[in-house]
């Protein structure tokens, strides 16, 4: 009997686009296709689709509760071409690790035919920056499971009437904190930095990173290394929501660019404990390319309407901050009080 | 070559807890992924487990998970995928665990676990009550109730055996007794591993396992189109449960060489004018109190549940209907309930309804938090059923037994 803490059949080696035009060549077939029913400009769908054509035909994926299950999956009409399962809003972290541990074991005592299998659990913002930390949390400590979670992240509870959630920016207008006469301000809590979070709470995850739909060879590289790497991995994707951000459905991709170019949200990788800057954001942290002004990417989004100067200039001083006060400028939010002297 | 658990606890007798046993049918049904959380009572099969994983002796994935919600997710998820499965909990730990309880029966997934049995907080208590694994009895949950260590061994299996035939596909709780049954030792014959591979084939998913060869949706949204189809077909498995357990008793007694019931545990029924009915390891001291009354020339018998869920409707008529008077004994409550009995009584008093013969009935509710059933107790409420009889009356009040006024 093999030792069962060592057995790990292994992954798929899963080339990588680099550039955008080479998706048709690498990666042309489709394994998310007609019979969703998001809405106009969704792009937690082009998530959708980018991530099961990244993993292809020999995956495993597990979907939490959330519009990507409620809006996305209807019985008679799935759209998944490869084996889908649903799962509670709150364990996608154990859906991946059950659906691993099976395949793990039945593979290791002869049940089942010996393959690497990706396996892949997604969740939404409320499965993954709210309910679901604890198993995702828990998913991340086991190296001998070869799993990856994706969070599509459209910074509330869209599907259920836009309600705040713990990935809702400072500010925003949502069905749970709507601005009134007497405050205009409802929902006073910064954003949760959540892949950093889980980046730095959890030493044997080697792969951690974060991902926009408007750059989807970015996206698919890193879904792909998620599933290369050995053991569990986290991608934490912004998805503009034009029902819950309240714009309009022709400018999901241009928002998705806005988020970065602001600086707003970062785009980074942490392989095997280091951490890599890709796009635009490598070019903003080493000063090449400046930030725009994080009022561009508010002004186009109804559910900022009731923000008046002193918010703009709140809102841009704690991005500000992100990049010049943060040891890890966009990802990590701590100051060293005692620095080693020279 | 034996190892050192097949050497010292392979085929044959030997004094084992409740617990050990469990463990030692996991392993027997060579269980592929284990998932485990820290609630007393159930979580000493754990330890067991565990331990026969770190000596060699048995082969699975073993997750100590980061709440119970997290431990039955897993083995759902596992399930799915083809693998045979065990977990378990206790108390507010099983209730913390209720969502994937709930969705792990609308999947059909043959889930086996152990429920500890314990009283539901608050206060904090760790003694048994049986209400923890009651709760899931309307949802397509098996449950069994083994009152010995040496059941553990026929439940145990009958619930793999059962959960996972394919006209049945629906989890089992096997539900003990927290220290009653869980921690106390007694003398167990263990089968050997060739015995239980000829009775328990391994599982196989069929057309639903999860699988880049099976490239299917599992659980995809239904709402009012759909769902009241998905609802009759969970009900016909359930209604299919009660044959295939017979089915699978029978060859249970055939494989080991026993003779039991499949549902009920007469005990000086022949004779008896009136009867105890309830389940657990309650039927330690009635049976003993049986005996004790029976030498005062009480005509006095015990009827045990096995199974709540299929719940032997028929034979429990068949059974009580012989009585002049029942006493149901809940060790479990149901506030608000009809004349506020417990969720036995109630459920013994519906089954019996219409039957040609109708006894006299009247619940206890005894032994709650691991309150120990004394003699006494026993003799009061046989006593208070005998009188019943004897009066020809009915007597709907459900009396507290061995409480403080």
């Amino acid at each position: 009997m093999a030792e069962t803490s060592e057995y790990n059949i292994g992954t798929q080696e899963l080339p990588l686009m680099g550039k955008v035009n080479a998706i048709p060549e690498k990666a042309v077939e489709e394994y998310f296709t007609s019979g969703h029913r998001t809405c106009q400009g969704c792009e937690s769908a082009l998530i959708m689709r980018l991530m099961a054509k990244a993993a292809g035909p020999r995956s495993i994926i597990l979907g939490s509760t959330g519009c990507m299950y409620v809006a996305n999956t209807t019985y008679y009409s799935t759209p998944w071409v490869v084996p889908w399962m649903h799962t509670q809003l709150g364990s996608s972290g154990s859906a991946a690790t059950g659906t691993a541990a099976a395949l793990r074991a039945l593979m290791r005592k002869g049940k089942m035919k010996e393959e690497p299998i990706n396996v892949i659990a997604f969740c939404g913002d409320g499965g993954g920056i709210d309910m679901g930390v604890s198993s995702i949390s828990a998913a991340l400590m086991h190296a001998k499971y070869n799993l990856a979670i994706i969070c599509y992240d459209n910074e509330s509870y869209a599907n259920t009437d836009i309600q705040i959630s713990g990935a809702s920016p400072w500010g925003a207008n949502t069905t749970f904190t709507p601005p009134g006469k007497k405050f205009r301000i409802m929902h006073d809590c910064w954003k949760k930095n959540i892949a950093a979070m889980y980046a730095v709470g959890h030493t044997r995850c080697n792969y951690v990173a974060t991902a926009d739909a408007s750059y989807p060879a970015d996206l698919i590289d890193k879904v792909r290394k998620a599933l290369a790497v050995k053991g569990p991995a986290f991608v934490h994707t912004l998805d503009p929501c034009p029902k819950g951000w309240d714009y309009d459905p022709f400018y999901s991709h241009k928002l998705g660019e806005l988020a970065v170019e602001t600086g707003l949200f970062p785009l980074w990788e942490m392989t095997d404990g280091a951490l890599t800057y890709t796009g635009i954001s490598a070019r903003q942290v080493y000063g090449k390319r400046g930030r725009k002004p994080v009022r561009e990417y508010l002004e186009t989004q109804g559910r900022f309407h009731h923000f008046e100067e002193e918010d703009y200039e709140y809102f841009q001083s704690e991005v500000d901050k992100m990049w010049d006060d943060w040891m890890v400028p966009g990802v990590i939010p701590f100051k060293v009080n005692n620095p080693s002297k020279k | 070559m034996a190892t050192a658990t097949e050497q010292q606890q392979g085929a044959g007798v030997h004094l084992l807890t409740g617990s050990e046993v469990m463990a030692h049918v996991c392993r027997l049904a060579d269980v592929d992924v284990i998932t485990a959380y820290p609630i007393r009572p159930y979580d000493t099969v754990m330890q067991y487990v565990s331990k026969f994983i770190a000596e060699g002796d048995f082969d699975a994935d073993y997750i100590p998970a980061e709440s119970e919600h997290g431990q039955f997710e897993i083995v759902k998820h596992a399930s799915a995928c083809g693998a045979r499965v065990f977990t378990g909990s206790s108390g507010v730990g099983w209730l913390y665990a209720m969502e994937p309880l709930a969705v792990t029966a609308g999947l059909r997934l043959p889930m086996v676990a152990l429920v500890g049995c314990r009283a539901l907080d608050d206060p904090g208590a760790f003694g048994t009550e049986h209400n923890d694994a009651m709760l899931v009895r309307d949802l397509g949950w098996m449950i069994n109730f083994p009152d010995t260590a040496q059941e553990v061994v026929e439940l145990g299996l009958l619930s793999y055996r059962v959960a996972e035939d394919p006209r049945v596909y629906l989890p089992c709780a096997i539900a003990m007794d927290g220290a009653f049954l869980t921690h106390s030792q007694a003398t167990v014959r263990l089968p050997g591993q060739e015995e239980v591979n000829a009775f328990l084939p391994p599982y196989d998913r069929g057309d639903l396992l999860l699988h880049p060869d099976n490239p299917i949706t599992i659980a995809p949204q239904a709402n009012e189109d759909w769902l009241m189809e998905v609802r009759r077909q969970s009900s016909e498995a359930a209604k299919n449960s009660y044959g295939v357990l017979k089915e699978a008793h029978a060859d249970f007694c055939k494989t080991f060489g026993v003779d039991t019931d499949p549902f009920l545990d007469e005990y000086m029924t022949e004779d008896a004018d009136v009867v105890l009915c309830g389940m657990g390891t309650l039927s330690l001291p009635v049976k003993v109190a049986i005996r004790e009354m029976r030498k005062e020339g009480k005509k006095v018998g015990m009827v045990r549940l096995k199974w709540f869920r299929p719940f032997p409707t028929e034979e429990l008529r068949a059974s009580l209907s012989r009585f002049k008077a029942v006493g149901v004994i809940d060790r479990d409550y149901s506030f608000g309930s009809p004349y506020h009995g417990g969720i036995v009584f109630n459920e013994v008093k519906a089954a019996m309804y219409g039957a040609d013969k109708v006894p006299h009935m009247k619940g206890f509710v005894c032994g709650l938090g691991g309150r120990e059933v004394l003699l006494e107790d026993v003799k009061q409420m046989a006593d208070k059923v005998i009188s019943m009889g004897q009066n020809d009356a009915a007597d709907n009040d459900v009396d507290w037994i061995g409480v403080r006024d």
